[in-house]
C-alpha cells in the first residue's frame, strides 16, 4: 500500500465516527431539536458495542448492541424534552454526563481485554484493482453504512413528504400541528434517529478505529459533531465534506506527530478542537449562509393547546 | 387512560423546593436497584455512599474539601443559567486559573511574602476569566454558539496542562514525574484540621453568600433574571444581552479560575496533569440541584461533595467501580430535571370517555 492511500485510509477512518453521529443529529435538528447528548450516546454505543461483540465474539452483534445503546438513551432524552417539556440544553447535558459514567460503570469490567474487529469488505477482483480497489471497494462496512446515510439524509428531506414534514415541524411546530401532523410523534422518531447513528458511531470507535475499550474513548468527536451540524448550515452534502475536512485535521495532528517535528504533541492534539472553534466562528461570520437554513424552532419545547 | 400535562396557572411554589428533594429521594431509589442489580447489598451501599461520610470528622473535613471548589464554580454557573448564558467549560477555566495563578510559585519561586499568596489568588480568577472571554468574544462578536466553544477549550486548556507539567514547567529535581515544583510557604492556602481543611472553603461561603445578596437585592440580580426570561422585555428595560454575556463569563469563568487555583496551592499542592475530578461538569448538576440559587449551591455542593465521598467509600468497602459516583451525578440532574417539570406542570390522568372528548374538543 502506498503512502498516499495509507494517509487517505486513515482520513476516511477519524472521519467517519463524525459523520455518522453528525448526519443523525443533522435530522433531530431539522426536526427542531437540540440534542446536546451526542457524546454520552456516542459512548454508550461504544461500551455496549464491544461488550455483545466481546461476549458474543460476533462483531455485527456488537454492532447491533451499540445501536440500541444509542436509541435507548436518545429516548430518554426523547422523553424529558417531548413528554416532559425540559429544558433541551440541560437535558442534552444530562444524557452526556449519565452517558459517560454509565458507560465507564459498564465497561469497567471490559478495560484491556481483547476486542472484536468488524472485518473489511472484500469484494474478489475490485478490491484488488490498483490505487483505487483498496479505497473504494475495500473498506469496513460501517463506511458505507455512513455515506449511504448521508445520501439517504439528502434524498429525504429534499424530495419526500416525509422530509417535508420534518422540515415542516422543525420551522414551525404550531403550523405544522395545526396542519394535522403529529410534532410530538415526528419529533421522537428524529430523535431515535439520531440515537441509533451515535451509537453507530461509538460502535464505529470501540469495533472499527481501536477495537478495545478505553474509558471516554469518545474523546469530545460527540461535541465536534454537533459542531460539523452548524458548520454544515444543516445541509447533508456540505457535512459529509465537513467530516472529511475534520478526519483530515485529526490525522495530519497524528502525522505530525510521527514525523516529529518538534511540535510538542500536546499542542497537535488539541488541533481538532481549535479547528473546530475556527470553523464555526468561519460559519458565524456569515450570517446569510447559517441563518438561512436554521430550523426556526430549534430548541424550542412543544405543548400542544387544548 | 391517557396522561397528560397541563400548564399550571402559576408556578407551584410548594413543588419549587419539593423538586430537589424528590428528585434525590427518586436517585437514591435508582442507585439501590442499580446496586441490587450488581449482586450488591444495596442498603449497605447506600449507608456507605450517603451516611458514612458524614459519621467521621475526617471523611466530613473530606466532604468540605470537595465542596468548596464544587460551590464555588455552582455558583458562578448558577449566575450563568440564570440569565440563559451557556458556559459549560468551567473544567478548562479551572484549568486556566490554576496555571496562570501557578506563575507565582514556579516562575517566582524564592519571593516568599503574603502578598504572594494574594497575588496567586488574583491571578487564578483572572485566568480563569480571561479564559472564559473566548467565547464570550466569540459570541457576541461573531454569533458562534458558546457552548460548544467554551467545551472545545476544555479539551485545549487540559492538553496545554499536560504539556506545561511535562515540558517546560517540569520540576527539574522531580525524577522526571509530570509535576512542577511543590508550592511551599506562602504559595500554599493556610491549612488547619488535620492538615487538609484549608482557606478556600471560607472564600467560597463568602463569595456564595455575597451573590446570593446580589441576585435577591440588587439591580444586577434583577437584570440577569430579566435578560434571562424575558430577553426582549430586558431589551426594552435598556440592559444590553451583549454585556450580559460577558459579565456571565468573567464571573464564572474568574471563580472557576479561582476554584482551580485553589485546588494546586490547596489539597494538592503543585501542578499536576488531572486537577480535578470534573468539578467543572459537576458543578453543573451542583447549579441546577440548588435551583439556580447561591444559597442553594451551597446545599447541593455539599450533597455532590458527599457523592464523591462515598464513591471512594463504597469503591473500597464493596469493590464497586467509583464510576457509580458519575452515574448517580447524571442520575441526579435527570431526576431534577423531571421533577422541575411538576413546577409548571400538573399532570392529569384521564380515563378513556374523558380523553376522546377532551380530543373532539380540542
Amino acid at each position: 500500500m502506498s503512502a498516499y492511500e495509507a494517509i487517505i485510509l486513515t482520513i476516511i477512518t477519524a472521519s467517519t465516527p463524525l459523520l455518522l453521529a453528525a448526519i443523525g443529529e443533522l435530522v433531530v435538528e431539522r426536526s427542531g431539536v437540540l440534542n446536546l447528548g451526542i457524546e454520552g450516546m456516542m459512548v454508550m454505543g461504544a461500551v455496549c458495542g464491544f461488550a455483545a461483540a466481546h461476549v458474543s465474539g460476533s462483531a455485527w452483534l456488537g454492532v447491533l448492541a451499540a445501536i440500541m445503546g444509542g436509541v435507548a438513551m436518545s429516548l430518554l432524552f426523547g422523553f424529558l424534552t417531548q413528554t416532559l417539556i425540559t429544558n433541551q440544553v440541560a437535558t442534552g447535558l444530562a444524557i452526556t454526563l449519565l452517558g459517560l459514567g454509565l458507560s465507564g460503570l459498564i465497561g469497567s469490567d471490559f478495560v484491556g481485554l481483547p476486542g472484536v474487529k468488524l472485518a473489511n469488505v472484500s469484494i474478489p477482483w475490485l478490491s484488488e484493482l490498483p490505487y483505487v480497489g483498496r479505497l473504494v471497494f475495500g473498506q469496513d462496512p460501517l463506511v458505507y453504512v455512513s455515506i449511504g446515510l448521508t445520501v439517504a439524509v439528502a434524498y429525504l428531506l429534499k424530495y419526500t413528504r416525509w422530509g417535508l414534514i420534518i422540515r415542516a415541524v422543525g420551522q414551525s411546530h404550531t403550523s405544522a400541528h395545526a396542519l394535522g401532523y403529529r410534532v410530538i410523534a415526528v419529533r421522537y422518531a428524529c430523535i431515535a434517529f439520531g440515537g441509533a447513528t451515535s451509537g453507530l458511531a461509538g460502535a464505529y470507535l470501540s469495533l472499527v478505529y481501536t477495537p478495545q475499550w478505553i474509558e471516554n474513548m469518545t474523546a469530545g468527536r460527540g461535541w465536534i459533531a454537533l459542531a460539523l451540524v452548524v458548520f454544515s448550515t444543516w445541509l447533508p452534502g456540505r457535512l459529509a465534506a465537513g467530516a472529511y475536512l475534520f478526519g483530515g485535521v485529526w490525522i495530519l495532528g497524528l502525522y505530525a506527530q510521527a514525523m516529529g517535528l518538534g511540535i510538542p504533541s500536546q499542542l497537535l492534539s488539541s488541533l481538532p478542537y481549535v479547528a473546530t472553534i475556527l470553523a464555526l466562528v468561519v460559519i458565524s461570520t456569515n450570517r446569510r449562509l447559517s441563518v438561512i437554513n436554521t430550523p426556526a424552532s430549534l430548541g424550542q419545547g412543544f405543548v400542544p393547546d387544548r | 387512560m391517557q396522561i397528560v400535562l397541563e400548564k399550571r396557572s402559576q408556578a407551584s411554589s410548594w413543588m419549587n423546593v419539593m423538586s430537589p428533594v424528590l428528585a434525590i429521594g427518586l436517585t437514591v431509589i435508582m442507585g439501590g436497584l442499580i446496586f441490587a442489580a450488581m449482586g450488591k447489598p444495596p442498603l449497605t451501599a447506600l449507608y456507605l455512599y450517603f451516611i458514612d461520610p458524614l459519621t467521621s470528622w475526617w471523611s466530613i473535613e473530606e466532604v468540605l474539601v470537595k465542596a468548596g471548589p464544587l460551590v464555588l464554580i455552582g455558583v458562578g454557573l448558577a449566575v450563568c443559567f440564570k440569565a440563559n448564558v451557556w458556559n459549560i467549560g468551567a473544567e478548562g477555566q479551572l484549568t486556566a486559573g490554576a496555571l496562570m495563578g501557578a506563575m507565582v510559585p514556579v516562575l517566582l519561586g524564592d519571593w516568599q511574602s503574603p502578598w504572594a499568596l494574594v497575588l496567586m489568588l488574583l491571578l487564578g480568577a483572572l485566568g480563569g476569566a480571561m479564559f472564559a472571554f473566548i467565547p464570550a468574544w466569540l459570541k457576541t462578536r461573531f454569533g458562534v454558539n458558546e457552548i460548544l466553544t467554551s467545551l472545545m477549550l476544555v479539551y485545549i486548556a487540559q492538553l496545554f496542562l499536560d504539556w506545561m507539567v511535562r515540558g517546560p514547567w517540569k520540576d527539574p529535581h522531580g525524577y522526571n514525574f509530570p509535576k512542577s515544583v511543590a508550592f511551599e510557604g506562602w504559595h500554599l492556602l493556610p491549612m488547619w484540621g488535620d492538615g487538609r481543611m484549608h482557606l478556600g472553603l471560607v472564600v467560597a461561603l463568602v463569595i456564595a453568600l455575597v451573590l446570593y445578596w446580589v441576585m435577591r437585592n440588587n439591580l444586577k440580580g434583577f437584570e440577569v433574571r430579566v435578560v434571562g426570561s424575558a430577553p426582549r422585555a430586558g431589551a426594552f428595560a435598556g440592559f444590553s444581552q451583549t454585556k450580559m454575556v460577558w459579565f456571565c463569563f468573567a464571573l464564572s469563568g474568574g471563580l472557576a479560575g479561582l476554584a482551580g487555583l485553589i485546588e494546586v496551592a490547596g489539597p494538592i499542592g503543585q501542578l499536576q496533569p488531572h486537577i480535578s475530578p470534573n468539578y467543572g461538569f459537576t458543578a453543573i448538576i451542583v447549579a441546577f440541584l440548588g435551583r439556580l440559587n447561591p444559597l442553594g449551591v451551597v446545599f447541593s455542593g455539599l450533597l455532590l461533595a458527599i457523592s464523591y465521598i462515598g464513591g471512594e467509600g463504597v469503591q473500597i468497602e464493596l469493590g464497586i467501580s467509583d464510576k457509580t459516583t458519575q452515574v448517580f451525578q447524571g442520575m441526579l440532574l435527570f431526576f431534577i430535571l423531571m421533577c422541575d417539570t411538576l413546577i409548571l406542570y400538573r399532570v392529569r390522568y384521564l380515563s378513556g370517555t374523558q380523553a376522546n372528548i377532551e380530543g373532539e374538543t380540542s
